[in-house]
């Protein structure tokens, strides 16, 4: 499996090393000219108007026509590599517990059916909401008693993504419950909160700037319809935290390491932004 | 071994255009990267594509280091007979991978 032992690629989001040096300077200096359009503007509001629900757009929806073509087609879609390895891992018996997920879940095409469309969900033991990943990795150590997969590793992305391409068409319906409430409002917080050397919150761009060009592409709504995807640019698949931790490194802001409840707290107010979207697992993106 | 996806009609009315895509899982290591400690990481790339239609030569393709991983590749043959399309991509470190698609022209 040539995409299973592939090296995680350092690349502009990355790593602050020489390597992404330059890469890193020209986007942020489009932030910073987007910054100096905006800051004539005076009171600029500290939380910027939600987007009304009719008005939301997939990160599809801002694609080139040949981006799209590539993500209609499963033959053409790189994510699919990614999708075939997890189905073998699906059905590859690990650990001491020597069991594969297929052992107690079954087929995935109905097991899995909705089940990313549901995640981050609020979880038990951890009191808290955990993601996809999260989840695929307490099946690991207690079911199959194998030791956890590594955030952004090719096997996870690769399991992540064969299960969402479960839900692929379905709507995104996160719990929206007693449980889960407090959480989504904290993301929701982290979403409109001005962070790093910039100085920019996330609703700057994705709520009261969307459509608008950074470093020559259009600035999306920020709804992780199809995670995770493939992104041109990684030349890979990635997480939701993955492109958290891109956004907040164009911030200069300190980015969490994965796994934080920061990034859970953050997909589950973007899962419930985009409430009702269908799902695109896995997605192609610029 | 390397994921392939391939897209070739399974039928065609002799003479019609026909497309055909490929798609190959491989990292493409371009050979001027340098890793987290600042040595090169060494070229690892596919050096050659070859598409043959019932053994015969329709499409051939250099790839350098500057293709993209897990490179994409689409064109187009015309439906001439019946028979089996080959693709074959050899690359560094003896890199081999091999696909057949069948096809069935009336």
């Amino acid at each position: 499996m040539a995409a299973l032992a592939r090296t995680y690629r350092l690349g502009e989001d990355d790593d602050l090393g020489i390597v992404a040096g330059n890469r890193i300077c020209g986007e942020l200096s489009t932030i910073a000219a987007l910054i100096a359009t905006v800051s004539i503007i005076s009171g600029w509001p500290a939380i910027a108007a939600d987007i009304l629900l009719s008005e939301r757009k997939s990160g599809y929806q801002f694609l080139a026509r040949e981006t799209r073509a590539m993500q209609d087609d499963d033959t053409a879609n790189p994510g699919m590599l990614w999708v075939l390895d997890g189905e073998a891992l699906w059905n590859r018996k690990v650990g001491k517990a020597n069991k594969s997920c297929a052992d107690c879940h079954n087929d995935a095409s109905t097991s899995m059916k909705g089940v990313a469309a549901r995640y981050p969900a609020f979880n038990e033991a951890a009191n808290r909401p955990i993601d996809l990943e999260q989840r695929i990795n307490i099946c690991r150590t207690d079911q199959q008693n194998a030791t956890p997969l590594l955030f952004e590793s090719n096997e996870m992305l690769a399991l992540a993504g064969f299960v969402g391409r479960q839900s692929r068409g379905m709507p995104i319906a996160v719990s929206d419950d007693e449980r889960t409430k407090p959480f989504i409002q904290a993301g929701r917080a982290m979403f409109g909160r001005r962070q790093g050397q910039l100085n920019l919150s996330c609703a700057q761009c994705h709520d009261d700037n969307w459509g608008a060009k950074l470093a020559g592409v259009s600035v999306p709504q920020g709804h992780p319809t199809g995670y995770p995807l493939y992104r041109l640019e990684w030349q890979a698949m990635g997480s939701l935290q993955r492109r958290l931790r891109n956004c907040l490194i164009g911030m200069r802001a300190q980015a969490y390491t994965f796994g934080a409840p920061e990034y859970v707290n953050l997909e589950l107010f973007l899962m419930w932004r985009a409430r009702g979207m269908a799902i695109e697992t896995p997605a192609v993106r610029p | 071994m390397a994921r392939i996806l391939i897209n070739v009609p399974p039928k065609a009315k002799r003479g019609d255009v026909i497309e055909i895509k490929t798609l190959i899982s491989h990292d493409m290591e371009s050979g001027y990267r340098p890793d987290n400690v600042g040595k090169t990481i060494p070229r690892d790339i596919i050096s050659l594509f070859v598409a043959t239609y019932n053994g015969a030569e329709i499409f051939r393709a250099e790839l350098h280091p500057a293709i993209a991983a897990n490179p994409f590749l689409s064109f187009t043959t015309i439906a001439t007979e019946s028979g089996r399309i080959d693709f074959k991509w050899t690359g560094d470190n003896e890199f081999l991978a091999t696909e057949t698609a069948l096809i069935a022209v009336e």
